[in-house]
C-alpha cells in the first residue's frame, strides 16, 4: 500500500505539440507543471481543448513529451513506461470496450491482464455490478449496451483491481446521476479506505468539488491550482440567486441576464437563476431581484475563465431567427398514446403516453437503458412501435410521406454527420437533402456559418475538429430547413460548462420562435431549462410536467428537494423500490 | 418528381466528394488497377516464350543434330544443359533446372535412313501439368516440321495431308489479348462491389445512416444515390484499364465504344446491386469487406477469366449463369475483339438486366427491413 | 528506445487472457468464419471439380463439303476423340455463324474436292480455331493434328502410304503421368487458403483495434507488445491449419492427388508459410490503422501476387524479367514451388532446403517488422 501525504505525480515544464498538418502544430500542453499526491482526488478540469487528455496519456505512459519531465509513482514516464502501466489503472475517455465479448467477458479480460486472484475477485466482482447495475446483462455483448451501461462497464473494467494510481478521463460523461452517485461513492471509498492515489478529468464541477485538488488547465495552461474552495471563494460575493420580477420562467431570465456584460455567467437552479455579476452589487440589473449566494467552483471558474482569458459564456449564442406570425402555443405537436416497444422478451417502453405543444422545450429524463433513445428513435421515425400510436406534426413518421419529414430535425447522441467530408459539403448536403436549393440553400448555410461560428473552419475536414465544433455543426445541419420540432439526444454529454450555456441559450432563442424542442440530457440542472419534463425508468413513465411540479412531486413531508438532480434520484428510488417490493411479495 | 432528382443528385454528389477528397482513396483507387493490369498483361500467359530444355543425345549423329538445330533455331527452345546419360535426367527435371528433357536414343539417325522410323522422348516436368502440356506440344510441332521437309528431301514425297490452321480473332494466340479486356470488366468490379457495400457499412457503423433516414430522402432515393456514383468509378476504371489495353499493350480494339460502354453499364448496375443487397447483411464494415471477399473468390474463378466455363462439370455451369462477370467478360471479349454489335450479344446482356433487376430492388427491400 | 527494448516475460495468464479474446471474436464474427472456413470448402470444390485446363468435349464443327469415304476417313478420329464434340455439317456458312456465336471452337474444313486432291497425291485441311481464349485455342490445334494424325498413322499400318514418319514422339509428363490439372491445382488452392487467412484476416484485426479504440485501455496494463502480437497470431493460426487440413484430405481423397513427399515436411513447411503470412497481414495493420487500407493492400500485397506471380497457374519462365525479380522475392513463390514438388515428385532435398530457409527467414524479418511497427504508444 502507498504511503498517503507523498507526491503521485510530478510534472514540470511539459510541452506536447500535435502536427496538424504539415506546415501546422498545435501545442496541446504549453509548460505545464503540477503535482499530484498519495491518498488524494486530484481533479483535472477546463473547457475543451485544455489539454486534460493529453495530460493524462502522458501520465499513462501513452504519449511522450516533447519538454519537461514527468515522474509518475517515481518512474520516469519517458523511459519507463511499462513499469508505470504495470501499476496504475487507466480509463479512457472513450473506454474500448471489446464490443463482441460480453459484460463478463470484458471484465475478466481486464482482471486477467491485470492479475487478479479469483479471491479478489470474488471480492470485487458483486462490488462492481452493485455500482454500475449491470447484473442482469452479464451475459448481454457491451455493444448492445446503452451509451452510459457502456460507460459504466468501461469503469468497472478499470477498477476490476486497486492500482497505486488511478487515472480516470471524464468518467462520468454519459451516465446518469443515480450512477455517477454511486460511481464516486466507489471512487471515495478507494481513495478513504484504501488510500488510492485518482487523478479525475472532468467537465462537472460538482465533482470537482469532491476533489482535494483541483488544477484548471485552459489551452494547454495551468491557470489556477489548489484546493476546491480556493478556487470557488473567487468568487465571493459575485454569486447571487435571481429571481424575476417579471413572471418570466427561469429559461427566460437566464437568457436576458447571460446576454449582458456585466453578468459573467447564469443558470436557471430550481426555478430561479443562479448568477455570477462581474461587480458585487447587482443595482444595475432591471426587472429582477438578486439574493447573495454562497459561490460554487462552477461559479469560481467562470470568472475564472472570464478574468484570465475573456471567455464569456454564450456570447452571441443567441441565433437570429427570421420573424414569424406568434405560433399557436396550445398547438399539439407530438401526441403518442399507449406506445410499447419490445425487443424479443424486453420491454424497453412501456405504455408511454405523452404530448407536447408547439414551442415547448420538453426534456425526457431517465437513467441509462429506461428506453429514452428508443423512445426517441421511434418518434423520429428510426423505429417502429410494437404497439401504441405516435403523432409527429401530425403524422406517424414511420410511414408517412418522405415529406413529412421535412418538419423535423434530428441530432443523434453520437456525433453523425460525415467525417470525411468538409463543414461546408456537409452543409451543402443537408440543405439538398431537405429540398432547399439555389440562393435559399446559400442564404440558410450562410445562417447557419454565423450563428454557429462555423465560418472559420468551413473548408476543414469535419471528422478531425473538436468535440465541441462537432457538436455545433450537428445542430447547425439539423436547423437548416427550419423544422417545426427539433430531437436532441444527449446534446451536452461531454460538453464543457460554456459550450453548455452556449447550447442552452440557442435552444431558448429557438423556443422564443416557436420551435418545439425535445431533448434528452443526464445533467440535472439542465433540466431546469425546461417547460416540461418527463422522467423515465425501465421503459416506465414515472413522471411528467414543469420542472417544479417535478420537484413537487419528488418532496415527500419528511425531506424537501432542492435540486433536480435530488428529485430525480427520489423518484426513480422510489420507483424501483416499488418494483423490489413487488417482485418479492 | 424534380425533388427527387434533385435530392438523388445532392446525395451522388456526397459520394463522390466523399471518395474523392481523400488522396489515400483516390490512390486506392486508381493504382491497384494499373498495377494489377501490368501484372496481369504481362504475369498471366500461358504461352511460353522461353523453354528451358536438356538434351540427352545419345546418337550424336548429322540426323540428330539436324533435329536439334530445328528446336534451338525455333526461338523458342534454350538448351541450358547437356546430359550424359538417362540417369541425370530426373535430376534434371525435379530440382526444375529444365522444363524439358529432349531424349534422342542410340539407333535414331540408323532407324531413320532405314525407314523404320526412330522415337524421340520428350520428358516434361508436370507439377504444372499445364506449361508441360505445352511445352510438348511445342516440340510435337517442331518434330511435324521436320518429318514434312525431311520426307520431302529424302524421299521426295509430299505428304498427303496438310494441316493448315488458323486462329480466328487472335492470330498469334497471345494469352494477354484475351486477358486484359476480360480485365475491363473483372477488376473494375472487384473494386466496384467493395466500394458500394463498404458505402452503406460505413455509414451504418459511423451512425450517419440514421442521420440519412430522418432526412426526406426516400430509401429508393437512398440506393440510387448510392448505386449511380459506384457505376461513375466502375467505368472510370473500366476505361483506365480499356486506355491501357489500347495504349500501352496495343491490343487492337475491334468494336463499337458505345455498345461497349452501355455493356458495362448495365454490368455495373448488376454488380452494384450484389455490392448493396451484401451491404444489407453487413453491420460492420469489416463484415461488409470480407463477405465481398467471400463471394468475389467464386465469382472471379467461374467466370471464365481463367479457365473456360465449357470445361466444368454441368451442375457447375449452371451456377455460372447467375454470375454477372460471366456474362461481362464473354461481352467485352467479343466487343472488343470481334467487333460484335448489340445484336448479337443479346444472350450475354439480358442475363444482366434480369440480374440488376433482382438485386436493386431487394437491395431497397432490404434497406427498409434492416432499421430494427 | 530504451524503454521497448526491455520486455517483461511473458506471461501465460495474460497470454491466456488475450488468446481467448481473440478467438471469442474471431468465432463470434460470421464473416471471420465465412472467409476462414467456408471460403475453402467453396475454393476446394471450384478448384477440384470446376476449374480445369484440360480441353475435353471442345464442340467442333466438321464441314465435310465431300461426302466421300475417304473424306469420312481423315475425320473420323474428331467423332471418336474424348477431347472434341464433333458437330457434323455440309455448309461453311453455317459453321461460320456457330463460330461467331462461340457455340463452337474450332471448324473442320474439308473441301469439295478433298478427295479428288487426295487422289491426287496432297490435300489440304484447314483447322481454324476461335483464338480469344490463346490457351484453350492452341491445345486444341494440336488435338485436331493428333486426331487427323491418327488418320495418317492408320494409313500407314494399312501399308498405304510409303513408310511410317521419320520421327515418332513420344511425350511423358512426369510427376503427372495422368496429365490431370486437378494435381497441380490442388498444391496452389493450399498456398492460395494460406495466404487467405493469413494476410486477409489478420490484415483487419490490428486496424480494428486502433480504429474503434481498444488499445488504448489495452495499453495501460501490465500487458507487453509480444504478447498483444503472439495472441494475435494463435488464432488465426488455429483456423489456418484448419483450412490446411481440409485441403489435404479433400485432395487426398476427393482429388486422389499423390503426396509423392514428406507428409511431415508437407505441414512443417505450410506452418511456417501460415506465420509468414498472417505476420505479413498483422504488419500491414499495425503500420496503416485503418481497415479500409489494410485490406486493400493486403490484397495487392500478398493475395494477388500469390495467384499470380507464384508459378501457381502462370509460369514464371515467360514472364518478364521484372516481374520475374518481384517473383523472386516473394514468399508464396517458394511455398508453391515447395508444395508441388512434395505433392508431385517428392523429397526433392536441394529444393527443399532452398525454400524452407527463404520462407524461415521471410517469416522472422516480417515478426520482427510487426513487432517494430507495434509498440504502446499512440498517436
Amino acid at each position: 500500500m502507498t504511503v498517503t501525504g507523498g507526491v503521485a505525480i510530478v510534472g514540470s515544464g511539459l510541452v506536447k505539440r500535435f502536427a496538424r498538418d504539415k506546415k501546422e502544430s498545435i501545442t496541446a500542453l504549453d509548460g505545464v507543471s503540477f503535482e499530484a499526491r498519495h491518498g488524494e482526488l486530484t481533479a483535472l478540469v477546463g473547457p475543451d481543448g485544455a489539454g486534460k487528455t493529453t495530460l493524462l496519456r502522458l501520465v499513462a505512459g501513452l504519449m511522450r513529451t516533447d519538454e519537461g519531465t514527468l515522474r509518475v509513482l517515481d518512474l520516469d514516464a519517458a523511459t519507463q513506461p511499462q513499469e508505470i502501466q504495470n501499476r496504475i489503472s487507466y480509463m479512457p475517455q472513450r473506454f474500448g470496450l471489446y464490443e463482441d465479448l460480453s459484460v463478463q467477458e470484458n471484465l475478466d479480460l481486464y482482471a486477467d491482464l491485470h492479475g487478479v486472484s479469483v479471491e479478489q475477485r470474488q471480492e470485487r466482482y458483486p462490488r462492481l455490478m452493485e455500482m454500475t447495475a449491470l447484473a442482469p446483462f452479464r451475459e448481454r455483448l457491451a455493444g448492445k449496451l446503452s451509451g452510459g451501461m457502456k460507460q459504466k462497464l468501461g469503469l468497472a473494467c478499470t477498477l476490476v483491481r486497486s492500482p497505486d494510481l488511478l487515472l480516470l478521463d471524464e468518467p462520468t460523461v454519459g451516465v446518469d446521476p443515480l450512477s455517477r452517485r454511486e460511481l464516486w461513492e466507489i471512487v471515495s471509498s478507494l481513495v478513504e479506505n484504501e488510500g488510492l492515489s485518482v487523478v479525475v478529468s472532468t467537465s462537472y464541477m460538482d465533482e470537482a468539488e469532491r476533489c482535494a485538488h483541483v488544477v484548471v488547465l485552459h489551452e494547454g495552461k495551468v491557470l489556477a491550482d489548489g484546493v476546491p474552495s480556493s478556487i470557488s471563494s473567487r468568487a465571493r460575493g459575485h454569486s447571487f440567486i435571481a429571481t424575476s420580477t417579471q413572471n418570466e420562467s427561469a429559461r427566460a431570465l437566464q437568457a436576458r441576464l447571460i446576454d449582458r456584460e456585466d453578468v459573467i455567467d447564469a443558470v436557471p437552479q430550481g426555478g430561479r437563476v443562479r448568477a455570477v455579476l462581474r461587480a458585487e452589487s447587482a443595482q444595475s440589473i432591471p426587472e429582477a431581484t438578486f439574493e447573495p449566494a454562497e459561490p460554487t467552483l462552477e461559479d469560481g471558474l467562470m470568472l475564472l475563465l472570464r478574468q484570465q482569458t475573456n471567455a464569456k459564456p454564450a456570447a452571441g449564442a443567441a441565433i437570429e431567427l427570421a420573424d414569424k406570425p406568434a405560433p399557436d402555443r396550445e398547438q399539439v405537436v407530438i401526441e403518442t398514446h399507449d406506445v410499447v416497444r419490445k425487443f424479443g422478451d424486453f420491454t424497453a417502453v412501456n405504455r408511454t403516453s405523452f404530448e407536447v405543444r408547439r414551442g415547448e422545450v420538453f426534456g425526457l429524463l431517465g437513467p441509462n437503458g429506461a428506453g429514452k433513445t428508443t423512445t426517441f428513435r421511434m418518434l423520429c421515425g428510426l423505429l417502429p412501435a410494437t404497439s401504441g400510436t405516435l403523432l409527429v406534426a401530425g403524422a406517424d413518421l414511420r410511414t408517412a410521406r418522405a415529406e413529412a419529414r421535412q418538419n423535423i430535425g434530428y441530432v443523434a447522441q453520437k456525433f453523425s454527420l460525415y467525417g470525411d467530408i468538409t463543414v461546408r459539403e456537409n452543409l451543402d448536403f443537408f440543405a439538398g437533402a431537405y429540398g432547399l436549393r439555389g440562393a435559399r440553400a446559400n442564404e440558410r448555410i450562410d445562417w447557419a456559418m454565423d450563428n454557429f461560428e462555423l465560418s472559420n473552419r468551413a473548408g476543414a475536414a469535419t471528422g478531425k475538429l473538436p468535440g465541441g465544433f462537432q457538436r455545433r455543426l450537428a445542430m447547425a445541419a439539423a436547423l437548416l430547413h427550419e423544422p417545426q420540432i427539433v430531437f436532441l439526444d444527449e446534446p451536452t454529454s461531454g460538453a464543457d460548462p460554456l459550450a453548455r450555456r452556449e447550447f442552452w441559450r440557442r435552444i431558448s432563442s429557438l423556443a422564443d420562435h416557436g420551435t418545439t424542442i425535445v431533448v434528452t440530457t443526464h445533467f440535472m440542472e439542465e433540466a431546469e431549462y425546461c417547460d416540461r419534463i418527463m422522467i423515465q425508468d425501465a421503459g416506465t413513465m414515472l413522471a411528467i410536467g414543469t420542472p417544479d411540479e417535478v420537484r413537487q412531486q419528488a418532496a415527500d413531508e419528511s425531506h424537501p428537494v432542492a435540486t433536480m438532480e435530488e428529485a430525480f434520484i427520489a423518484i426513480v428510488e422510489k420507483s424501483r423500490d416499488q418494483v423490489r417490493a413487488k417482485d418479492a411479495a | 418528381m424534380n425533388a427527387t432528382l434533385h435530392r438523388i443528385l445532392i446525395l451522388i454528389r456526397k459520394e463522390l466528394i466523399a471518395v474523392l477528397k481523400d488522396p489515400r482513396s483516390r490512390i486506392v483507387l486508381v493504382l491497384p488497377i494499373v498495377l494489377q493490369s501490368l501484372l496481369f498483361g504481362y504475369a498471366a500467359t500461358f504461352d511460353l516464350d522461353k523453354v528451358a530444355y536438356a538434351l540427352l543425345d545419345a546418337d550424336r549423329s548429322g540426323a540428330s543434330s539436324d533435329f536439334m538445330a530445328r528446336l534451338d533455331g525455333s526461338g523458342v527452345f534454350h538448351r541450358v544443359m547437356n546430359l550424359n546419360s538417362a540417369s541425370e535426367i530426373g535430376d534434371a527435371i525435379s530440382r526444375k533446372r529444365a522444363l524439358l528433357v529432349v531424349h534422342i536414343p542410340s539407333d535414331f539417325e540408323r532407324r531413320i535412313l532405314s525407314g523404320q522410323g526412330a522415337t524421340v522422348q520428350a520428358i516434361t516436368d508436370g507439377r504444372n501439368s499445364n506449361t508441360g502440356g505445352t511445352a510438348a506440344a511445342y516440340v510435337s510441332a517442331a518434330v511435324e516440321r521436320f518429318n514434312a521437309d525431311w520426307r520431302q528431301s529424302h524421299d521426295g514425297l509430299r505428304s498427303p495431308l496438310t494441316i493448315e490452321t488458323r486462329a480466328w480473332y487472335n492470330a498469334n494466340l497471345e494469352t494477354r489479348w484475351n486477358m486484359i479486356p476480360s480485365l475491363i470488366a473483372a477488376l473494375s468490379m472487384l473494386q466496384v462491389l467493395m466500394l458500394t457495400a463498404l458505402s452503406v457499412a460505413r455509414e451504418r457503423e459511423q451512425g450517419t445512416f440514421d442521420q440519412l433516414l430522418v432526412t426526406p430522402l426516400r430509401p429508393t432515393e437512398i440506393m440510387v444515390g448510392k448505386a449511380v456514383p459506384s457505376i461513375l468509378i466502375g467505368l472510370v476504371q473500366s476505361s483506365i484499364i480499356l486506355l491501357l489495353a489500347l495504349f500501352w499493350f496495343r491490343i487492337p480494339f475491334q468494336g463499337s465504344l458505345a455498345t461497349l460502354y452501355l455493356g458495362l453499364i448495365l454490368f455495373m448496375s448488376a454488380a452494384v446491386g450484389i455490392g448493396l443487397a451484401l451491404s444489407a447483411f453487413s453491420a460492420t464494415m469489416q463484415q461488409a469487406m470480407l463477405y465481398t471477399f467471400v463471394l468475389l473468390m467464386p465469382m472471379m474463378l467461374l467466370s471464365g477469366l481463367t479457365s473456360a466455363i465449357s470445361n466444368m462439370p454441368t451442375a457447375m455451369q449452371y451456377i455460372t449463369l447467375a454470375n454477372p462477370l460471366r456474362y461481362a467478360i464473354e461481352m467485352v471479349q467479343r466487343i472488343y475483339l470481334e467487333g460484335a454489335g448489340v445484336t448479337l450479344l443479346f444472350n450475354d446482356m439480358w442475363p444482366l438486366v434480369v440480374i440488376a433487376s433482382i438485386t436493386l430492388p431487394t437491395a431497397v427491400w432490404l434497406f427498409r427491413h434492416r432499421l430494427v | 528506445m530504451s524503454g521497448a527494448a526491455v520486455q517483461a516475460p511473458l506471461s501465460w495468464r495474460r497470454l491466456k487472457a488475450l488468446v481467448t479474446k481473440e478467438t471469442r471474436q474471431l468465432v463470434r464474427d460470421k464473416s471471420n468464419l465465412m472467409v476462414g472456413l467456408f471460403l475453402p470448402v467453396v475454393l476446394i470444390l471450384i478448384f477440384g471439380y470446376g476449374l480445369s485446363f484440360d480441353v475435353k468435349n471442345a464442340p467442333v464443327a466438321i464441314v465435310t463439303e465431300d461426302t466421300s469415304p475417304a473424306a469420312q476417313d481423315v475425320v473420323a478420329g474428331f467423332y471418336l476423340s474424348p477431347y472434341f464434340s464433333a458437330i457434323p455439317l455440309t455448309s461453311m456458312q453455317t459453321a461460320r455463324e456457330l463460330m461467331l456465336k462461340r457455340e463452337v471452337d474450332a471448324i473442320v474444313y474439308l473441301q469439295s474436292d478433298f478427295s479428288r486432291q487426295l487422289a491426287a497425291g496432297h490435300a489440304t485441311v484447314q483447322v481454324l480455331v476461335h483464338g480469344v481464349d490463346a490457351n484453350r485455342a492452341r491445345v486444341l490445334q494440336a488435338f485436331a493434328q493428333g486426331a487427323i494424325g491418327q488418320w495418317a498413322v492408320k494409313r500407314a499400318a494399312a501399308g498405304q502410304s510409303g513408310s511410317a514418319p521419320p520421327i515418332t514422339l513420344q511425350t511423358r509428363l512426369w510427376f503427372n503421368e495422368a496429365n490431370n490439372s486437378t494435381h497441380f491445382l490442388v498444391p496452389g488452392l493450399i498456398v492460395l487458403i494460406m495466404t487467405l487467412n493469413g494476410a486477409l484476416l489478420t490484415s483487419l484485426v490490428m486496424a480494428r483495434e486502433w480504429e474503434r479504440g481498444t488499445l488504448e485501455s489495452l495499453f495501460v496494463t501490465p500487458v507487453n507488445t509480444n504478447e498483444i502480437i503472439i495472441a494475435k497470431l494463435v488464432p488465426y493460426f488455429v483456423v489456418g491449419l484448419a483450412g490446411l487440413t481440409m485441403c489435404l484430405l479433400a485432395g487426398k481423397f476427393l482429388f486422389h492427388v499423390p503426396i509423392r513427399g514428406s507428409l511431415l515436411l508437407i505441414i512443417f513447411i505450410s506452418m511456417v508459410y501460415l506465420l509468414v503470412s498472417l505476420s505479413l497481414g498483422l504488419l500491414i495493420s499495425a503500420a496503416t490503422k485503418n481497415q479500409f487500407l489494410a485490406s486493400q493492400i493486403a490484397l495487392v500485397v500478398s493475395f494477388l501476387p500469390a495467384l499470380m506471380l507464384s508459378g501457381f497457374i502462370f509460369d514464371l519462365n515467360s514472364v518478364p524479367a521484372v516481374v520475374r525479380g518481384i517473383s523472386r522475392v516473394l514468399p508464396p513463390t517458394y511455398y508453391v514451388e515447395a508444395l508441388q514438388t512434395l505433392f508431385l515428385a517428392g523429397d526433392v532435398s536441394g529444393l527443399l532446403i532452398k525454400d524452407c530457409a527463404v520462407l524461415v527467414t521471410a517469416a522472422v524479418v516480417l515478426i520482427a517488422l510487426t513487432r517494430r511497427n507495434t509498440r504502446k504508444v499512440l498517436g
